[in-house]
């Protein structure tokens, strides 16, 4: 299931899987497990292949929020806007003074021309004699000393002001990135941290509610995506909106004619950039719906490859390849083709302020309201404008998501927690294992009553085994003893103790547990035994593997206890992988145990060492087992038959068998039910009871 | 390997890719003009006060902006369909080499990488296709055209763009190269964070029940800290990109100003030929650093294109016959004679001398331990794999001299892990015979006791089946597989496992109707549970790839050892036939 889509993270098709598995009606207590994951924005789609941005629900509370999130960091992020002001203000005061420099050289070159021993002004005077009035003007305005060429002096001076002044605003525009990023980064950890703890507050009735998937994408997915908001978008968004204002400033300083020039394109390219992308963001919703079903189709076959030759189903396959094929290739022509006209688009928008500019500002110097020093730095500030925007364009988008990421990450971490821990007795380190349940009542949801008014004893020592049919509350009832949930009304005590007064830690730490889904961590085997007592040593933990007969299979692994178990699990089988939660459990060394046992196939000969396993860990324990089978039953202390969430029946297997009541009809119609429909079989293979 | 992927595939779009290159060399001579237009309003307008002039050359100007948006458009609209095409005609490639391939050379790979390889790596480079037609095309042009165009303002200041051109692609390239490493070590420190956190919801039930909750916390705050210190790392030198790139193209354009006023100064040089010679090296400039951004694609697309090519040079390695021989009857008689067979690579066979007849009308069990080698020898007769030595017949012929049509009418498989198609449950069902009436169906159905749980169901059978048929249980998804083999009617029904989701009473009753069902066809069960074989008319008692015992039940009761100790140990686990 998910490991076959591992490398592969294709939202479209695994949405759809996932909205649609939404639609069915949440099992709280189930065998299978609907598992899948759903991966937001993981797209490779380079430059222009912009996942389509999930809507936040409520932009701007989410948005405040994930600003909050900075709030601890106010006085770092006040020293950034600071260094993101003076490389601001010096970068876009830079060009005006390079256009000076500008000056110097025209104003040098027109003065070489002139006829030397005359001052400017005089010259001036004598141009508007001869009524030559623009020339005139144009040299009014210029810095010039008739007859002598370009004043180097001046120019080194100018130019080394220059750049100095880029030299101090990128060095600041460089410290400021290196502390944002820092202080981001410590922000981040701060929420992954709190995620995590999150996890381990939330009630288990969270995760069972939800979508396994989902869960998982808040607190992985989400969060990466804040991330990348926060260290890309924020990062850019303060400078870029600063240096808009200060080139917007300064446009206007120089010549506010231009800068209104410059500005009408402003709306120009938004209108452009609004109107193709938004067409662009539909082909590309297009492109994605088609990529997710074709990359389905191609998980499937793949997947499915022995069933599709079998069945010889090839050419229909390939004939539906080849269809979906062309339709992703028809939508997804059409998205970059519609997304890659934006670029020129705006480059043209802003040709066309630049050939105003042009124009305007050559008319203007020409006729001396304008220098040309002034003219070429409009020219360069027209040019850094549009950067900006651009960026601000992208930036806006992946903030969008960002957004909408944090406010399901704040959804998560807002999330009701389980009730706060009220311990006010403890344990003696010996547990004797004397379970009551007093008047238990307990649902998962309120207008669902499952278990009602359940009282029943378990003696230390005892085995319990409770049976019944699927949804009975079986497994609801053992994980009320682990406190997993909280119950309505009632009480559960061990030695005496109730244990809502017991901190969940320290009950826990009473219960060994092994549970129907042979679960186990990525890591080695030896590792995963230990995980049942962190610090057992190895002398425990190769006892524990001993007598749950881990050890045997481990010595034929090449790796032995070293072996890695992967997700796939491909070097360990289901069985063996059964025993090493036992083992886990065996190390752990609980006074009570809760054992829901496995139904799935097993190599029948590794299913017997997994009853024998079992076996001994119940030696001296109080046992609460889920039981199938039959032998396990039957040897168990205490029988209980559960029925839509009522103990209907209790007992040893004898008793309630010659009762003939709901333990009887049940071993019937599960234990005899092969036999009612068999022809007569052979006597070593029928039921002994 | 990316560049032969890439000439091979995009050869038929030649055309197109020429069209890309003369468009762009179009659009960026355009972009390259119109500097050298705003020169001549300074020189020839502006200094001389000739506004006639300057108003003329704004016109030229407007023209060949219109110029160079439309022929950037055509550009663009070229480059994304070669672009497009390629990615579909390799996908395509991708897809038929690994229709084409036999179980073995899946196998060889792993389902889950092919499809790595077929869907995102083939998108890796088609993107680099896509860009490399629509920015790395012009980087050149516009490195070239811009040198021209400067030179032609002035030759003796173009050292200038000798020096700065290879300072900014060692600078940007030094950044580049210690940053990618930087980046794929983020990926895997990512991933384990989310494999921490994967674990922990998963497992949820565990960590609890052993308290280990501070224990993951700091499993997970040690994983958070790593991926914190590289993504310190990769922020201190990412930050350093763009004022390094700043500082260079300033530092250009104060040498310009500073070695160009000299020239003008001494008369060899207009100043409107100045301001456009700036302007043409601050493009090349902005060309280069595009052009080396790109170029951060390749290594990436390239170890994808590596993958893609190892699929596309497989030879599959079951070839249907050249001359099928077409069997004389179709009955399903099936025949392992000597059969040896191991996986490639493997030391040991995995099946070693089976010999073996079914007959329709004859169940044939096949139990074992789990690698006895069960699965491998149904997989044989489907030719899913070529046996190494020795002879699988079907109707009399070899499996390997019959057109794979006439093996995939007789057979039937149901497979050890249920393997459902998203669509619907009858789109499933039809699967192996799209003809197939309503009737068919829910007779399939009633026989795999699967026509309860479809009827409960509110589409019945038009309910939603989810990839691999996650939204149905595992004994649902059994039930389906089994009713999907039946729809065909084939004259050789394999069953791998397939009884093992079942609870016993529905296993039971499944084989109860099944039995009247494949009555005339040749039947061949892998089971675990002995209950499931007791009444096959041959159990193959399989142990480390060879026959060891052979028989009914009761002959198997009393002569096999190994039978003796599977069925003694099915009893004290089940003690029910």
């Amino acid at each position: 299931m998910s490991a076959d889509k591992k490398g592969t993270s294709q939202n479209p098709a695994e949405s759809s899987v996932r909205a649609q598995a939404a639609n069915e009606p949440v099992v709280l207590e189930d065998d299978d497990f609907v598992e899948e994951e759903y991966k937001p924005g993981e797209a490779d789609g380079g430059m222009f292949g912009a996942m389509p941005a999930k809507k936040a629900q409520h932009f701007w509370p989410s948005a405040k929020r994930l600003m909050g999130l900075l709030k601890p960091e106010a006085a770092g992020i006040y020293v950034v806007v600071g260094m993101v002001i003076v490389s601001v203000v010096l970068n876009v005061i830079a060009p005006k003074v390079l256009g000076q420099a500008m000056d110097v050289i025209f104003g040098g070159v027109v003065g070489k021309q002139l006829p030397s021993g005359v001052s400017k002004d005089q010259f001036v005077e004598g141009l508007r004699a001869q009524g030559q009035n623009n020339f005139a003007d144009m040299v009014s305005r210029m810095e010039l000393v008739p007859g002598t060429g370009i004043d180097f002096q001046k120019l080194t001076v100018l130019i080394s002001a220059v750049l100095l002044m880029y030299f101090v605003a990128n060095i600041f525009l460089w410290l400021q990135g290196y502390v944002l990023n820092r202080i981001v980064m410590k922000v981040i950890r701060q929420l992954r941290d709190d995620t995590e703890k999150k996890l381990n507050r939330l009630p288990l009735n969270y995760f069972d509610t939800r979508q396994r998937g989902d869960v998982l994408s808040r607190v992985t997915n989400d969060v990466d995506n804040v991330q990348q908001a926060l260290q890309q978008a924020f990062a850019q968004l303060i400078s870029s909106l600063l240096t808009v204002i200060g080139i917007v400033i300064m446009m206007f300083i120089v010549s506010w004619q231009l800068a209104l020039i410059a500005l009408i394109a402003l709306p120009l390219s938004g209108a452009a950039a609004g109107v193709i992308g938004a067409r662009s963001q539909k082909l590309f919703a297009a492109q994605w719906k088609n990529t997710g079903e074709l990359n389905g189709q191609i998980e499937e076959s793949f997947s499915g490859h022995d069933l599709v030759r079998v069945f010889g189903r090839d050419a229909d396959m390939l004939e539906r390849f080849e269809e979906r094929n062309e339709a992703l290739y028809k939508a997804s022509f059409g998205a970059q083709f519609v997304s890659g006209i934006i670029f020129p688009v705006m480059q043209f928008v802003s040709y066309l302020s630049y050939v105003g500019i042009a124009v305007v500002g050559g008319l203007r110097v020409a006729s001396g309201s304008m220098s040309l020093g002034d003219a070429t730095a409009f020219i360069q500030y027209s040019r850094e404008f549009t950067q900006p925007l651009g960026q601000m364009a992208g930036m806006a988008n992946m903030l969008q998501s960002g957004v909408a990421s944090a406010e399901r990450v704040f959804e998560f971490l807002d999330a009701d927690e389980q009730d706060a821990e009220t311990a006010t007795q403890h344990l003696p380190a010996k547990t004797d294992g004397h379970v009551e349940f007093q008047d238990v009542t307990f649902s998962y949801t309120p207008d669902k009553p499952l278990i009602e008014n359940l009282s029943f004893t378990a003696e230390p020592g005892h085995t319990v085994a409770i049976v019944g049919p699927t949804g009975a509350g079986k497994t609801t009832l053992v994980n009320l003893v682990m406190r997993f949930y909280e119950l309505n009304s009632g009480s559960i005590t061990l030695d005496g103790v109730d244990v809502t007064q017991l901190s969940r830690a320290e009950l826990r730490s009473k219960v060994g547990m092994v549970l129907q889904d042979a679960w186990l961590f990525g890591g080695t085997i030896y590792d995963n035994i230990r995980y049942g007592k962190l610090d057992a040593t190895e002398d425990q933990v190769m006892a524990a593997a001993k007598a749950t007969f881990v050890d045997r299979f481990v010595r034929a692994l090449p790796d032995g206890y070293d072996t890695v178990i992967d997700e796939e699990g491909n070097n360990v089988s289901a069985g063996e992988k059964q025993l090493i939660t036992i083992a886990r459990a065996f190390v752990a060394n609980p006074s009570l145990l809760i054992l829901d046992e496995a139904t799935s196939s097993v190599d029948t000969r590794t299913e017997l060492l997994v009853q024998k396993a079992m076996a001994a860990l119940r030696t001296d324990r109080t046992s609460f087992v889920i039981a199938h089978r039959l032998s396990t039953i039957r040897d168990a202390d205490t029988i209980l038959v559960m029925e839509n969430g009522k103990i209907v029946e209790q007992g040893n297997h004898q008793t309630l068998l010659a009762a003939e009541g709901a333990y009887y009809r049940l071993y019937m119609s599960q234990f005899a039910g092969a036999d009612a429909e068999e022809t007569p079989v052979d006597d070593s293979t029928a039921v002994h009871s | 390997m990316l560049v032969t992927l890439i000439r091979r595939y995009s050869r038929p779009y030649l055309p197109y890719i020429l069209a890309v290159i003369a468009f762009q060399l179009a659009s960026t001579i355009a972009a390259l003009y119109l500097p050298s237009l705003n020169a001549q309003i300074i020189d020839e307008g502006v200094s001389r006060g000739d506004t006639d002039f300057i108003w003329r050359t704004g016109a030229v100007m407007l023209l060949v902006a219109f110029l160079q948006v439309g022929t950037a458009i055509a550009g663009v609209y070229f480059g994304s369909k070669t672009a497009m095409a390629v990615g579909r005609d390799l996908r395509r490639g991708v897809f038929r080499k690994v229709t084409s391939f036999s179980a073995k050379d899946v196998n060889a790979f792993g389902a889950p990488t092919l499809i790595t390889r077929g869907t995102n790596d083939v998108q890796q480079v088609q993107m680099l296709v896509l860009m490399g037609l629509n920015f790395m095309v012009s980087t050149p042009i516009m490195c070239i055209g811009g040198i021209i165009m400067a030179l032609r303002e002035d030759i003796s200041l173009s050292w200038l763009v000798w020096v700065s051109v290879p300072i900014l692609i060692v600078v940007v390239g030094y950044i580049v190269v210690r940053l990618m490493p930087l980046f794929r070590s983020m990926q895997t420190k990512i991933d384990r964070i989310n494999e921490v956190l994967r674990e922990q919801i998963i497992g949820i039930r565990v960590v609890r029940a052993f308290v280990r909750e501070p224990y993951e916390t700091e499993r997970f705050g040690q994983a958070n800290k790593e991926l914190t210190d590289v993504s310190l790392k990769i922020g201190a030198l990412f930050v350093l990109m763009f004022p390094a790139i700043g500082m260079i193209l300033h530092l250009s354009t104060a040498a310009v100003l500073w070695f160009g006023g000299q020239r003008v100064d001494s008369g060899d040089m207009q100043v409107g030929s100045l301001t456009a010679f700036l302007q043409y090296l601050l493009q090349i400039l902005i060309a280069v650093m595009m052009g080396t951004f790109m170029a951060m694609m390749i290594p990436r697309a390239s170890v994808c294109a590596d993958r893609i090519g190892e699929v596309l040079d497989v030879e599959p390695s079951i070839h249907d016959p050249e001359r099928p021989v077409t069997p004389g009857q179709l009955e399903g008689v099936v025949e392992y004679r000597n059969v040896t067979f191991a996986y490639p690579g493997a030391e040991a066979p995995v099946l070693s001398n089976i010999s073996f007849t079914a007959r329709p009308g004859e169940t044939v069990a096949i139990i074992g331990s789990t690698g006895a080698g069960k699965t491998s020898l149904l997989s044989l007769l489907p030719r899913l794999y070529d046996v190494a030595d020795g002879e699988v017949l079907l109707d009399g012929v070899p499996v390997s001299q019959l057109d794979r049509a006439e093996i995939t009418r007789r057979i039937a498989l149901v497979p050890q892990r249920p393997y459902l198609f998203s669509g619907t449950i009858e789109h499933n069902l039809r699967f192996g015979k799209p003809e197939a009436t309503d009737d068919e169906l829910w007779d399939a159905l009633h026989v795999a006791q699967g026509d309860g749980f479809v009827k409960e169901k509110k589409n019945g059978l038009a309910s939603r089946i989810a990839q691999g048929g996650t939204n149905v249980s595992g004994g649902q998804r059994q039930r389906l597989c089994i009713a999907r083999a039946l729809v065909t009617r084939p004259k050789v029904y394999l069953f791998d496992d397939s009884f093992s989701a079942l609870d016993v009473a529905t296993d039971a009753r499944l084989r109860a109707a099944l039995k009247r069902t494949t009555s005339d066809a040749t039947v061949i069960i892998v089971a675990q549970r002995i209950s499931t074989i007791t009444e096959a008319d041959q159990i193959l008692v399989l142990d480390n790839g060879r026959i060891v015992d052979r028989g009914t039940h009761e002959e198997l009761l009393e002569t096999s050892p190994t039978y003796q100790e599977i069925v003694e140990s099915q009893l004290s686990v089940e003690e029910v036939a």
